[in-house]
């Protein structure tokens, strides 16, 4: 018992720190590719998270969870490469400092 | 015939909103019939319930309605109060009122305002009518404040012209700082009495304080009302309104500014008569105010050259004579001058009106004269109520204002000498008026002299009706040393507490040369009067020349109107003007832009946060999740 | 032992992640999120998830990581990124994360000991398992999930297209 809660905190300071990871390259970068990617690994360290609850608490709910977060996670990517290709289509670049015409 | 009672003021509200909301559409017969008709059917109930009360089926009655006001332990009702005080009051108002209502159907038959004018009318008879009905001081205080709409809308009817509206607000805030007075007066009724029913206070104030002993409240109290009525019934110091409003139609003078608003505030002092009486403090400054303002406006009517300038001083100077009669203690007594005076100076006025008719609108008595032939009824009615006002027996005034002089005698000879001169000064002006109007050759022009003419039917028979009653009205109150049994005052002693109404003490004999004096003085005085007017063909000097000193200050009504504008309108307007200047614009309209002008700046700082970069949207979300974690994680609030 | 295996790919992936953010060309960030991601797939295995081992290699590094490359091939972008011209957004990105990374690891510490659950079943992460309560309580998320997809696919390909007049 002892290990498995320690086993979870284990499992709780990994995932912050792949978060934080993920959290600085969405804003450290300026290629939109790479910020795609970064929202990945954030997702991805959710994903563990939960996997490691599931086992904590012996509830297989969270699984299916991590299941859809999985497919949802797959929709948005093929949307937002196709939203990216669009914006490489019209301004040539995917600089993310580019798209700022929405201002005062 | 009680049930009915509720109709007599609705009646006319209901003339009124009529007359009101109609408007143009209806066309003049019908106003008018309106108009009359509503204070003829109240006339009419107000007849059925003097009947009842001068046979005894009714003694004291009051109605009560609704429940007006209930907050804590003050209860005030809608309640009317029927008994002999009040039924007095009300048939004057009804009585004269509705002929008054008929001669405006002739007088004002060619004025475009004609609905309006009938409206207002009938709106001011409801008010009054609500005055004298009511059974507690909120509901006097509720005709109070309608009367001094109401005189305020008649006064400036011809609002076109700004002298007029001047005189109608003179009027109005004159009115109000009266008010003041009875508000306040009511406030400490309501704190030392706890109720506003005059059963209640009357019944409280019997018990509480002894007669004869100087009570503070009740002296403050006594003296806040009376500056009430100092303001209504025009007494000095708040006065100088009432020649002023001779601006309004000749009609409303009538009614308003001599038969009945003016005389609210006796009304209300011989109502609170337990009051009063417990506070002799009071009834002496009453005593003196009133003598003072009777000989004042006297001396000022003496030599005043419009015809209804005349007869407003006048008017102000026979309401001192009233306030006289209460500051000794003699209510009936008021109230007998007071109903009097409702049928010789209505009859005036009016008379007044046809003359003014007649000459195309001309006031000034130096451009008439030798009006008896043309308008013989005018002339006949007017003299009689000359008559009846210098107290000539048998006519209406002499009963009334001999029976005042008589309980001055009693307080002292000075006040007996001094309101005899006051009677001479009142003979003296009125006569000079009768003469310089109506005997001699004419003075105007030539266009005035072909329209003269004796004024229709509608407006001759109330003054045929009036002069009647100047006649034979001073009968109901013939004193015992004539034979009489004085009606009048056996008819209002359960109003009066017995111990209030001062009983004459004067033996027969005295005052039967008290009579004979004041009678022989006048008859000497209008000999004089004719002499310098008729027989030496005075006439007064024209506008613009030059008078002499006292003459001046006369003419000039002693100039209290300037002393009053310097004083208190001068330093109002510059008070009002600091206000709008500083307060106004500079602190108030400044802090509502400031916080205007504050939003905007705010915003044209804050705009600078939309600066379309992505990257700072995403650092400042970050920040804003790792606040809330912050504060909901580590720090619990 | 475990603790072992769970130190050892807890490193890999946290290196890997680094190398992701910081490399200079897109596609090293990719190939090293594809370590990323096996790493995470490892970590599954030692939490006994086996259908979700499975599932995470299809579809991230067999699927999401191929489109990934698709479009860096497709748009070009396999030369260095330009530098940065200022350092603030940088300076204030690496603040903003390590905030956040303090606070979260702050939230862990003051977490109060819970209760794990009494008896484990072992077998809780296998395909029989998982996929019974996948059809028994969570059928309709997983329907709703296939028009998600449907939706998703006519939004890429509508996006994609290349407006025909322009052409």
């Amino acid at each position: 018992m002892q290990a498995l809660s320690n086993t979870v905190t284990n499992y709780l300071v990994l995932a912050s720190i792949l978060f934080a990871i993920g959290v600085m390259g969405v804003l450290v970068r300026r290629n939109i590719i790479i910020i795609f990617m970064s929202i990945e690994l954030m997702l991805n360290a959710v994903n563990l998270l939960l996997v490691a609850f599931s086992v904590f608490h012996n509830d297989a709910s969270s699984q299916v969870f991590v299941f859809f977060i999985m497919a949802v996670a797959a929709a948005e990517i093929t949307v937002g490469l196709a939203i990216l290709v669009m914006i490489y289509r019209n301004t040539g670049s995917v600089d993310i400092n580019a798209l700022n015409k929405l201002k005062w | 015939m009680l049930q009915l009672a509720w109709l007599i003021p609705v009646l006319p509200l209901i003339g009124f909103l009529i007359i009101g909301l109609a408007n143009k559409k209806l066309n003049k017969t019908l106003v008018g019939i309106v108009g009359c008709g509503s204070i003829f059917l109240s006339f009419l109930i107000v007849l059925s319930l003097l009947i009842n009360v001068l046979n005894g089926s009714i003694k004291s009655e009051t109605l009560t309605y609704f429940n007006w006001i209930s907050a804590g332990s003050l209860d005030i009702k809608l309640s009317f109060l029927i008994d002999p005080l009040s039924v007095t009051m009300m048939t004057i108002i009804t009585g004269v009122g509705f002929l008054i209502h008929l001669y405006s159907a002739g007088y004002m038959s060619h004025d475009e305002g004609y609905a309006r004018y009938f409206a207002y009318l009938n709106l001011f008879v409801f008010s009054m009518l609500i005055l004298v009905m009511g059974s507690n001081f909120l509901v006097l205080f509720a005709g109070w404040e309608g009367v001094g709409l109401c005189s305020y809308l008649l006064i400036g009817f011809w609002f076109k012209n700004n002298d007029y509206n001047n005189a109608a607000k003179k009027a109005f805030i004159m009115n109000r700082i009266g008010d003041l007075g009875f508000l306040l007066g009511m406030l400490l009724i309501i704190v030392t009495f706890g109720s506003l029913e005059y059963s209640v206070v009357f019944e409280k104030a019997r018990s509480f304080f002894t007669p004869g002993v100087a009570e503070p409240v009740m002296i403050a109290i006594t003296l806040l009302l009376f500056l009430g009525a100092t303001g209504k019934s025009a007494q000095i110091p708040l006065y100088t309104w009432l020649p002023d409003a001779m601006a309004g139609p000749t009609p409303v003078s009538a009614l308003i500014h001599a038969a009945t608003m003016v005389t609210a505030g006796i009304y209300m002092i011989v109502r609170s008569n337990v009051l009063f009486s417990l506070a002799p403090f009071t009834l002496d400054v009453i005593q003196i105010i009133g003598l003072t303002t009777a000989l004042f406006a006297a001396t000022i009517g003496l030599v005043q050259n419009d015809i209804k300038k005349v007869l407003a001083y006048s008017t102000v100077s026979q309401l001192g004579y009233m306030f006289f009669a209460l500051g000794l203690g003699a209510y009936s007594t008021a109230i007998f001058h007071v109903a009097t005076h409702a049928f010789f100076k209505a009859l005036l006025f009016l008379g007044a009106g046809s003359v003014i008719h007649a000459m195309s609108g001309e006031q000034d008595i130096r451009n008439m004269g030798g009006l008896y032939k043309k308008l013989p009824i005018t002339f006949i009615t007017f003299i009689i109520g000359t008559l009846a006002i210098a107290g000539i027996p048998p006519f209406a005034g002499f009963f009334s204002k001999d029976e005042i002089l008589a309980h001055a005698y009693e307080h002292s000879p000075v006040l007996w000498a001094l309101g005899v001169v006051g009677a001479l000064m009142t003979t003296f002006y009125m006569f000079r008026l009768v003469f310089l109007t109506f005997f001699g050759s004419f003075r105007g022009t030539e266009h005035q002299k072909s329209h003269l003419h004796e004024s229709p039917l509608i407006m001759t028979v109330p003054l045929i009706v009036l002069a009647v009653l100047s006649v034979v009205g001073g009968f109901v109150g013939v004193p015992e040393v004539l034979g009489g049994s004085n009606f009048l005052k056996s008819f209002l002693s359960p109003v009066i507490a017995p111990i209030n109404e001062q009983a004459g003490h004067l033996s027969h004999s005295t005052e039967l040369i008290l009579m004979g004096i004041s009678v022989g003085a006048v008859l000497l005085v209008i000999a004089i009067t004719a002499r310098i007017y008729v027989s030496n063909k005075t006439v007064p000097a024209p506008e613009g020349s030059e008078l002499s000193t006292p003459h001046k200050v006369l003419y000039n009504k002693y100039y209290i109107d300037e002393i009053y504008r310097t004083l208190i309108v001068k330093p109002l307007y510059w008070l009002g003007d600091i206000f709008y200047k500083v307060f106004e614009i500079k602190i108030i309209d400044n802090f509502v832009n400031a916080w205007g002008k504050g939003v905007d700046r705010g915003s044209a700082g804050l705009r600078f946060l939309q600066n379309g970069s992505i990257s700072f949207y995403m650092i400042a979300m970050v920040i804003g999740i790792i606040l809330i974690l912050f504060f909901n994680t580590i720090i619990k609030f | 032992m475990d603790q072992l295996v769970f130190l050892i790919l807890s490193i890999i992936s946290i290196g890997a992640a680094l190398a992701v953010i910081f490399s200079r060309n897109p596609v090293y960030s990719v190939l090293f999120l594809i370590v990323t991601f096996f790493s995470i797939a490892g970590h599954y295995v030692l939490l006994n998830a086996q259908f979700l081992f499975i599932v995470h290699i299809i579809v991230y590094a067999g699927a999401i990581l191929v489109l990934f490359l698709f479009v860096i091939m497709l748009l070009n972008l396999n030369k260095t990124d330009q530098t940065e011209k200022s350092m603030l957004p940088k300076v204030a990105g690496a603040i903003s994360g390590g905030l956040l990374l303090i606070v979260l690891l702050g939230a862990v510490k003051g977490l109060n000991q819970a209760e794990a659950a009494q008896a484990v079943n072992a077998d809780m992460g296998s395909v029989k398992n998982l996929g019974k309560i996948l059809f028994d309580e969570y059928l309709l998320p997983f329907e709703i999930s296939s028009t998600l997809f449907l939706s998703a696919m006519i939004g890429a390909v509508m996006l994609g297209k290349k407006n025909l007049k322009d052409h």
